[in-house]
């Protein structure tokens, strides 16, 4: 039986058009774009036509908005770095709870050396913003917010446009680590407010370790990573042309299909959502349904623990993940799902299920099938499932 | 995803002995829904021969905590209590063929349900140490007799293995004092008592705790202190050539390039200065003024700055790119 696969939030598979894009460009066409013959010119030629690809997925207004680097992470350190060392005098950064590491262990070092003042931002029990609480953290002081576009454990989208916009009036930039919604959400820089954005290849059927921040033009930067003069002196390092040749024929994949995601995406995760809730009892999708990434769902198992679910779903081929804490090596829970408040109960047993365009209707009846006989057995197993009405009293699920 | 051995996948995949143990003599509970593992020891012992007779279990937990409590009712099945009392979590761990360090506390769970199960069918409360001595970790209720003990046992000398053992210090780490403090106090004892190399010890002198102060440096303060990678440009008047050391005269020739430098990046190109050799300047010309038609003109340019600024006859020449 074919794996059902169904983590694409933790990456997807490279599209066989996209590596078949890149292949000639470690063969006959391996030349370094800064050299002076034929071997160099034919890959710069290649690289605007890239370059061009991506700047359409974005629709940002200019092709030199865009700052390769090696990844959603390289763009988010790049990013906060660089407005702490442009934005002089101001030393505070505004961030959400709900961030991924690639921000918020950058911040609480930033914080631990004194570089910088952080103010983290609640959510609720959907993973909404608390807007109050932003608003009366941006200061004169602010010299960034860094608040990403979409979750990429709940698929929560956060109004970034509006955040933007209330930064920019304390004089602050705007970054949002955009990992999780670019190729899954219309995007177009040009009308918006947003001044930096970081995107990662290997989320979008492009490959791994190729990644790009988005920097408006007229923004002040300071490149991460400091030798040659690539990138316009902003990323140096000899390019990964095949890397951005694939994230370039991705993003014109992703542009392609975006109809696609928003509908028969979407609908592949509302039919297993419903599924699972009508079969399976105490639980419940986690986050916001009414903002979300088209191709996320949480849902939470409760009084069972999420990697030995895990374990049991990969014994039927069926490949998700889970916010559990046994699954990180950290021993608390998604950071994620104890912002939203999850209750415990709940928030071990939490599974992610992330799709794409690569998934079927027969990927979807798979996992309905599977999941209650699993799901059924840890229940009889655990201690807690036959006295759960007195663990659980005054446990209300956010929605059902 | 974890290594597990085949004994501990085989273990969760095919548990014996889960479920309800109708009838129990003691019944031992130990974690909570909190901590992400619960276990619930059963046992039904023979009263005069004092032997364990069936075991069973219900866990919440990961593949390895219900691997573990598996695993211990298949160990003491059998036995006498005094002789399961003797079961340390080390032999939980390795009648399972080992386990990930981070998942030791699977097998110390194990341990510590077998003794709250044979207290309970004694009708003894369980002297559960976690109330034993003063609390620890908050986040997971361990306590220092807990620490103490796992640290004997195990012949622990490090923070880290304190916390994949026990979780201990592995929520908020505010904790993180108080395990070093304990730590301390049992391996010097255990040096005393000869149990442990005075070198292996845990050290405080030697260990360097994460700092957790939120102090907020002015920039100033930390650019000040920093290290400058940059050298600045400061526009100093040339000296005149007669004057002028060599040393002189190649820094006056890099500030000039760094003056140039900004109007060729506008246009995506750049300027780098890679050796001075009598008056023959070699520069490297990269980003757009590569290939560029217009790059001889762009080394004309930087000549005849170099010149005006230096103030003697200099020829600017063109390194190859190399990458
Ligand atoms: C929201 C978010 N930001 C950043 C990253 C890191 O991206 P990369 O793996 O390209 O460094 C990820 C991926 O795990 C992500 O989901």
């Amino acid at each position: 039986m074919d794996p059902v696969y169904l983590d694409n939030n933790a990456t997807t598979r490279t599209d066989p058009r996209v590596v078949e894009t890149m292949l000639p460009f470690f063969t006959e066409q391996f030349g370094n774009a800064s050299s002076m013959h034929a071997f160099g010119a034919q890959v710069g030629d290649a690289l605007g036509k890239a370059r061009k690809q991506l700047q359409a997925l974005l629709g940002a207004e200019f092709d030199h908005e865009i700052v390769y680097t090696s990844g959603g992470t390289e763009a988010d350190n790049a990013a906060i770095l660089s407005a702490l060392e442009t934005q002089v005098g101001r030393d505070e950064i505004i961030t959400s709870a709900v961030e991924h590491p690639a921000v918020l262990s950058l911040l609480a070092h930033l914080e631990k050396i004194g570089r910088a003042k952080v103010h983290i931002i609640g959510v609720d029990s959907m993973g909404r913003l608390d807007m109050e609480a932003f608003s009366e953290a941006l200061s004169p002081a602010t010299a960034i917010v860094s608040i990403m576009w979409a979750n990429n454990e709940t698929g929560t989208i956060f109004p970034v446009e509006q955040l933007a916009g209330l930064a920019h009036r304390v004089g602050a930039l705007f970054h949002t680590d955009a990992v999780q919604a670019v190729g899954k959400l219309p995007i177009d820089l040009s009308s918006s407010q947003i001044d930096m954005l970081s995107l990662s290849g290997h989320k979008l059927h492009g490959p791994k370790g190729i990644g790009a921040l988005y920097v408006r033009k007229g923004v002040r930067f300071r490149p991460l990573i400091r030798g040659g003069h690539q990138e316009r002196g902003r990323r140096a390092g000899t390019e990964n042309v095949p890397g951005i040749i694939g994230l370039g024929k991705a993003a014109e994949l992703a542009l392609e299909y975006m109809a696609e995601e928003q509908t028969r995406v979407a609908a592949l995760r509302d039919r297993l959502e419903k599924g699972l809730l009508q079969r399976i009892g105490n639980s419940f999708v986690t986050g916001d349904p009414s903002s979300r990434l088209p191709n996320t769902s949480n849902v939470a198992f409760e009084y069972i623990e999420g990697e030995a679910i895990l374990l049991l779903m990969n014994r039927e081929g069926i490949a998700a993940s889970s916010g559990s804490a046994c699954t990180s090596g950290s021993l608390e829970p998604s950071h994620v799902l104890r912002a939203m408040n999850v209750p415990y109960t709940a928030a071990h047993g939490a599974i992610r299920f992330s799709f794409s365009r690569e998934n079927t209707d027969t990927d979807v009846d798979r996992v309905i099938e599977a999941m209650p006989p699993i799901i059924e057995r840890l229940r009889e197993m655990s201690p807690f499932w036959r006295e759960r009405d007195k663990q659980a009293a005054g446990f209300n699920p956010t929605y059902a | 995803m974890w290594e597990y051995s085949e004994k501990v996948k085989d273990y969760f995949f095919n548990p014996k002995n889960s479920g309800v143990l109708e009838g129990a003599d003691g019944v031992g509970d130990v974690g909570a829904i909190s901590c992400g593992d619960a276990l619930r020891l059963m046992i039904k012992v023979d009263e005069p021969t004092q032997t364990i007779t069936d075991a069973r279990f219900q866990t919440f937990g990961c593949g390895s905590a219900i691997a573990s409590s598996s695993a211990l009712t298949e160990i003491i099945i059998g036995k006498t209590i005094d002789e399961a009392l003797r079961i340390s979590n080390q032999d939980i761990a390795d009648f399972l063929g080992g386990l990930p360090p981070e998942k030791m506390h699977c097998s110390v769970m194990g341990y510590e349900a077998l003794q709250a199960a044979v207290a309970n069918y004694r009708g003894e409360t369980w002297v559960d140490d976690h109330e034993e001595g003063a609390l620890i970790c908050k986040c997971f209720g361990i306590d220092e007799a807990m620490i103490e003990r796992t640290v004997r046992s195990n012949g622990l000398t490090k923070v880290e293995e304190i916390t994949n053992f026990t979780k201990a210090g592995g929520g908020c780490s505010t904790c993180a004092e108080g395990i070093e403090g304990v730590l301390e106090r049992v391996n010097a004892e255990m040096v005393a008592e000869g149990v442990l190399a005075p070198e292996m010890a845990f050290n405080p002198q030697a260990y360097v705790r994460p700092v957790k102060e939120k102090k907020v440096v002015p920039l100033e303060t930390v650019l000040a202190a920093a290290p400058q990678p940059e050298p600045e440009v400061r526009p100093e008047p040339a000296p005149s050539p007669a004057a002028m050391t060599t040393l002189q005269k190649i820094r006056l020739i890099e500030e000039t390039i760094e003056q140039i430098r900004p109007s060729l990046q506008r246009d995506g190109g750049d300027c780098e200065l890679i050796d001075v050799d009598g008056n023959r300047v070699m520069v490297r010309l990269t980003g757009a003024c590569v290939g560029c038609h217009l790059s001889s003109a762009t080394i004309e340019g930087v000549q005849a700055r170099l010149v005006e600024a230096v103030g003697v006859p200099l020829l600017v020449v063109p390194a190859t790119p190399m990458h």
